[in-house]
């Protein structure tokens, strides 16, 4: 039997098909699925993006509400369930969210670039050793992998700064949010790196969201011009208000000058005492 | 001169009334039982419309077969650049159309010189050509209540043509590819990409085999099967300058022919009167632009000699709509022969526009005033871009500029009714047979019948062939007929690396082009053609001493490829010159100036001529025998075209 | 109106599949009414005169619709001019002068086979895996016996128009070919002779192309270099008849 010709010059798969994960896992098996599992976690992620910034703009109306927020999150759900359930159930589908669409994120990467790199015989590295010219990819869809890593690295400072109170060290209060936001953002270089890493955050919504319409097919002509409309609105909301914190600080419209339950009088459950008091009396 | 025999083909038509022809020869034929028919290996060469929809069908009837196409892959065959559409007696319209109508109009159009069995079952399987198509997800253009729409088509007075956008083509061949690439799936066919034909081998005067190049590795390797099916298109490139695909050739059925397989009416070719004209003197390829253009286009030049002024400065009573003038009833619809030979008239007679003067108007300007830009750019948007990408002119602003080109060759191998050559075992479908079109095709006829051979009719005659070698196994391919056909092949690679002359290929095929065209073309007369045989032979001479290919046998080697392409050119318009100085009378695409009717319209001689000439092959320098099938009208009665 | 002009080119030469390739550079006297590939046969006849191996380059149909064509011309897939094959390109696209770098398709899964040809049959390969409606010769019903709204088949046909060229592979900084794939399959899930399949074949194309290309991160340049335009929306309804694949009960399939 003579070989066919496709037999003989078949461009062997790159990689092979491996056997089917039982259902749902199997959706994470094939690009398509991943990328589906991206836009899903994406959405989830601009979620919380969004809450968490609505949420902060209670610091303009002062320490007391502030903390007000604050512990109403905590007592979310608690009427039923044990206090700080529901938000600690919210912060680990958030780290599970995270790591999905990081890990996913990742493997397409590679996936992608077992793909395409390295594809000329002798050029290595580059796809077009005489150069690319983009036409449609923006800016922003081609620093994904960029934005990325700096939110990554952003979001461990932040929770190291804000939640964990590692460099605050005395200053940090827990409890008191707007006193933990002031002392830190009103450092001139914690300021700038906020804004640099909101920039690529907002960055990274603006491909994403429109990105997520694609991934998970929501599709229609009746609306499709819309969606680009959103994700540059949507970027520019979560731009505008994770911005106004550090600028305002600096701007001196969020300071603790004229507030009641200064920090210095005394240890962290009467601070917190005293604005609980500070709120009934309101 | 060449010889002439007395031999009379054997058509193999079978008897009856016209109508019951093929219902009764489907009856009366040998059957291949199902179980029998994995037993038996069948070669398909060429993927376009008549070999992918054969390989497909023969795949799903549990034929092993192998499929070979010189492409990267199947889908490039130029039977995807046909544009118009295809024709179907569906009488959807209800305009009084019927299969008796099509096989008429297609005799007719024809102009008596195709075989009434065969233009009758064309008609028949018509209809379920459109079935299986739409079936296969083909997107035919569709009215707003979801059902086909239908247009006009040259040479035609009904609506009888499905079509896919400008691209009727294309979507068709992805759908018989895509039944193809089924059948690879289950094995059912065997798919050799990037090999091209160089030999037909045969066996005791049977078909059994063929040997191919490996055009990558340089590999020339044998193949060895039950029967061979050659679909590979017709020989338009001898033109050089033609709306054929480049790499379009005569190789596949040349070869065959010089193993014993008769080539029929050579000088049979079609001029398409609606390309874009050439636009300097290295122009590589002709672009055709559909022939539905004429349903709303109108043809003018200006009355004056060397007219030099912009369309629109001249005033409308200073064009001659010569079309519309001559032929009342048909005007712009015309068929191709005589659209074509008319603009070739008023050019020559200094009427030409362009740059070049070498074109005539094609005017839209009625139509988008009649009609609006919109509904004109619904219809013919994609030609009119593609119009406006090759020639940088909008043809909504300022009118095409149109000219003749060689489009379609009528003739082909020789085939019975069965599709089946002089060579037992060895059939020829689609454009690569002599066909169901006579001596001209009508518009939208091509895809019609390279799908009819493809879908419906090969599958069942092919197994009337095999019946009879049930239980012998295929020739091997150890077999010395087929080691002397590789080593010959590889003899002859060999050679044209070795000449190392001083032209390349192209450029004895563009002076054979410029030879074929000047005296085999539009019109031909005794003294031209008879200069063409000597001339061609010449240069033919000068091609197998002076022609140079550099670079080895054992990589891709495109000019090593078409060296071999153009030397079967060289013969085949040699052939050509012969058949066209025999047949001494004007008939469709075929147009001899000594005879035509004091209008200047062909004339024939239907008392002399009403026959088919195949040709055999009788060594490389010996005449070619012209054998005879005459050609008996029982149901329609030959007249002068008149389209008045 | 046309004019001569000079160009200077940078080919990308490469000997065979496993030799390594590079730029050769060349000067070439061109009329702009000429399309670039008569260019390249220009070039080609000159070099043959000179003893030199012509480019190996491929083309075919040279009216746009074969799809065999196809060179990376100064980064972009086919060339400068929008909704263009390379073999529909024309010089008046250049200026005196111009420096015209010429590259093969490239990814992984496109080798070259020699200069600028590389081999795309992983295409066919995908076709293979679905891409047609089972229906054997003989066993149609009358074509219009199945309406189809008219603007699904206009659909079907925006989307079967791809000719298969690899510009779509070419132009992604990923090498995915979901442009091609959801082309295909939204092709025939547009009509109702496709439904029968749909699911299957959706997940089988969409599998195999994952063994050959990259992922899709929706740049859009795809759509940017593709000659027939094929919408982006395509690859949307890819990946939503991806996911209703993996999770649909096909059984109820025939249930209205």
């Amino acid at each position: 039997m003579t070989q066919t010709t496709s037999e003989r010059y078949r461009v062997k798969p790159i990689r092979d098909r491996r056997r089917e994960w039982p259902f749902p896992l199997n959706l994470y098996q094939t690009a398509v699925g991943r990328k589906w599992v991206m836009a899903v976690t994406g959405i989830g992620l601009l979620g919380f993006v969004l809450i968490h910034m609505i949420g902060n703009l209670h610091v303009y109306e002062g320490p007391a509400k502030m903390h007000e927020y604050a512990e109403s999150l905590k007592n979310l759900g608690s009427g039923i369930l044990p206090r700080s359930l529901i938000l600690w159930l919210l912060r680990l589908s958030l780290m599970v969210m995270f790591g999905l669409h990081l890990h996913s994120a990742i493997t397409l990467k590679e996936m992608s670039r077992k793909s395409s790199l390295n594809a000329s015989f002798q050029s290595g590295e580059k796809k077009y050793e005489g150069g690319r010219e983009y036409i449609a990819a923006s800016y922003a869809s081609r620093t994904m992998r960029w934005t990325g890593p700096i939110i990554a690295l952003f979001l461990i400072y932040h929770l190291a700064d804000m939640t964990w109170g590692w460099w605050l060290g005395n200053e940090f209060v827990p409890g008191d949010p707007y006193h933990n936001l002031y002392s830190s953002l009103s450092r001139i270089p914690v300021a700038i790196f906020y804004v640099i890493a909101n920039m690529a955050l907002a960055w990274h919504i603006f491909h994403g969201a429109w990105s997520m319409f694609q991934s998970l097919g929501i599709n229609n002509p009746k609306y499709n011009h819309l969606r680009r409309g959103f994700a540059a609105s949507f970027a520019g909301l979560i731009l505008l208000g994770n911005l106004s914190f550090p600028i305002m600080t600096q701007a001196n419209l969020i300071d603790e000058e004229e507030r009641l339950c200064q920090v210095s009088i005394g240890d962290t459950d009467e601070i917190l005492a005293c604005l609980t008091k500070q709120l009934e009396d309101h | 001169m060449a010889t002439n025999s007395k031999t009379v083909l054997d058509s193999r038509v079978p008897s009856g009334p016209l109508e019951q022809k093929w219902e009764n020869h489907k009856f009366s034929m040998n059957l291949v039982n199902p179980n029998n028919k994995r037993k038996f290996d069948v070669i398909v060469v060429g993927t376009g419309l008549a070999g992918a929809s054969a390989a497909a069908s023969l795949g799903e009837l549990g034929y092993k077969v192998k499929a070979f196409t010189f492409h990267d892959s199947p889908r490039r065959a130029h039977s995807i650049a046909a544009q118009g559409g295809i024709n179907a007696a569906k009488n959807y319209k209800n305009d009084g159309d019927s299969v008796y109508r099509l096989f008429y109009d297609t005799i007719k159009g024809g102009d008596y010189r195709s075989r009434e069995a065969n233009v009758h079952r064309l008609a028949e399987v018509s209809t379920n050509i459109i079935d299986q198509a739409t079936a296969q997800g083909v997107p035919f253009a569709r009215e707003y209540g979801g059902l086909l729409d239908n247009r006009s088509f040259g040479g035609a007075q009904v609506s009888r043509t499905f079509y896919a956008r400008g691209q009727t083509g294309q979507q068709l061949l992805l759908g018989a590819y895509s039944a193809m690439m089924r059948q690879v799936a289950s094995g059912n066919v065997e798919l050799h990409t990037r090999a091209e034909l160089l030999d037909v081998v045969t066996k005791d005067g049977q078909a059994c085999g063929i040997v191919t190049r490996d055009l990558i590795s340089g590999e020339v390797i044998a193949h060895s099967a039950h029967a061979v099916v050659l679909a590979t298109g017709g020989y338009g490139n001898v033109y050089f300058l033609s709306t054929n695909a480049m790499m379009s050739n005569v190789t596949a059925a040349w070869r065959a022919h010089r193993r014993g397989a008769f080539f029929a009416n050579p000088c049979y070719t079609q001029i398409h009167p609606t390309c874009i004209p050439a636009s300097d003197d290295f122009q590589s390829k002709l672009t055709l632009m559909s022939e539905s253009l004429r349903n709303d286009g109108r043809i003018w030049v200006p009355e004056a000699f060397d007219d030099s002024r912009p369309a629109h400065e001249i005033p409308e009573n200073e064009r001659d709509y010569y079309l519309e003038t001559r032929y009342p009833a048909f005007g712009n619809l015309v068929p191709r022969d005589v659209a074509s030979r008319n603009a070739k008239n008023v050019v020559d007679q200094g009427h030409g526009v362009g740059p070049l003067k070498n074109g005539v108007y094609l005017d839209f300007s009625a139509a988008v005033g009649r009609d609006g830009h919109d509904a004109i750019s619904a219809k013919y948007g994609n030609l009119f871009d593609m119009y406006e990408s090759i020639t940088g002119e909008n043809p909504y602003e300022v009118p095409m500029r149109i000219y003749p080109a060689i489009h379609y060759t009528m003739g082909g191998v020789w085939v019975d009714y069965n599709l089946m050559t002089t060579i037992p075992g060895l059939y020829a479908i689609g454009e690569a047979n002599f066909s169901d079109h006579g001596a001209n095709r009508l518009g939208a006829s091509a895809l019609m019948q390279g799908l009819a051979d493809g879908y419906f009719v090969l599958p069942y005659t092919i197994g009337d062939g095999l019946a009879d070698q049930l239980g012998e196994p295929a020739v091997s391919t150890d077999d010395p007929v087929f080691t002397d056909a590789v080593s010959a092949i590889e003899d002859e690679t060999a050679k044209w690396l070795s000449i190392n002359g001083t032209r390349s290929v192209d450029y004895f095929h563009r002076e054979l082009g410029r030879l074929v065209w000047d005296h085999i073309g539009m019109s031909r007369n005794k003294e031209g053609l008879e200069k063409a045989v000597s001339e061609i032979g010449a240069l033919k001479e000068e091609f197998y001493n002076d022609v140079r290919v550099l670079g080895s046998a054992d990589t891709l080697n495109l000019s090593l490829e078409k060296a071999g392409r153009v030397s079967d050119f060289f013969e085949l318009a040699e052939l050509m010159a012969h058949d066209a100085l025999e047949r001494k009378e004007s008939c469709g695409g075929h147009f001899r100036e000594e005879h035509q009717t004091i209008e200047g319209e062909a004339q024939r001689d239907d008392d002399n001529f009403a026959h088919v000439a195949a040709w055999e092959w009788n060594g490389k320098d010996a005449l070619q025998t012209r054998h005879v099938e005459k050609l008996d009208f029982e149901n329609v009665t030959p007249t002068q075209r008149s389209y008045k | 109106m046309s004019e001569i002009i000079t160009v200077n080119l940078k080919i990308w030469r490469q000997e065979g599949p496993e030799k390594s390739g590079c730029f050769e550079e060349y000067t070439q006297k061109i009329t702009t009414e000429a399309s670039f590939l008569e260019m390249i046969d220009l070039l080609n006849e000159d070099l043959n005169n000179q003893g030199l191996e012509p480019v190996a380059i491929e083309s075919d149909c040279r009216e746009g619709i074969c799809g065999t064509c196809g060179v990376m011309i100064n980064g972009q897939a086919h060339g400068p001019r929008k909704a263009t094959t390379t073999c529909q390109l024309h010089m008046r696209e250049f200026s005196d002068g111009d420096e015209i770098v010429i590259e093969p398709f490239r990814a992984i899964s496109f080798p070259v086979i020699r200069d600028l040809v590389v081999d795309r049959s992983p295409f066919d390969q995908i076709i293979e895996s679905g891409g047609y409606i089972s229906v054997n010769t003989g066993a149609a019903s009358d074509a219009n016996l199945t309406p189809v709204p008219k603007e699904a088949a206009d659909q079907a046909f925006d989307a079967a128009a791809c000719i298969g060229c690899g510009a779509c592979v070419a132009a992604c900084p990923n090498s995915a070919a979901q442009l091609f794939t959801s082309a295909k399959l939204a092709h025939m899930a547009s009509l109702p002779q496709g439904q029968p399949e749909r699911w299957k074949r959706t997940e089988t194309m969409v599998e195999t192309m994952e063994e050959f290309f990259g992922s899709c991160t929706n740049h859009g340049e795809c759509h940017e270099a593709c000659p027939k335009e094929i919408n982006l929306d395509f690859i949307a309804f890819m990946n939503r008849d991806y996911m209703k694949a993996k999770v649909k009960n096909r059984a109820l399939s025939g249930q209205r």
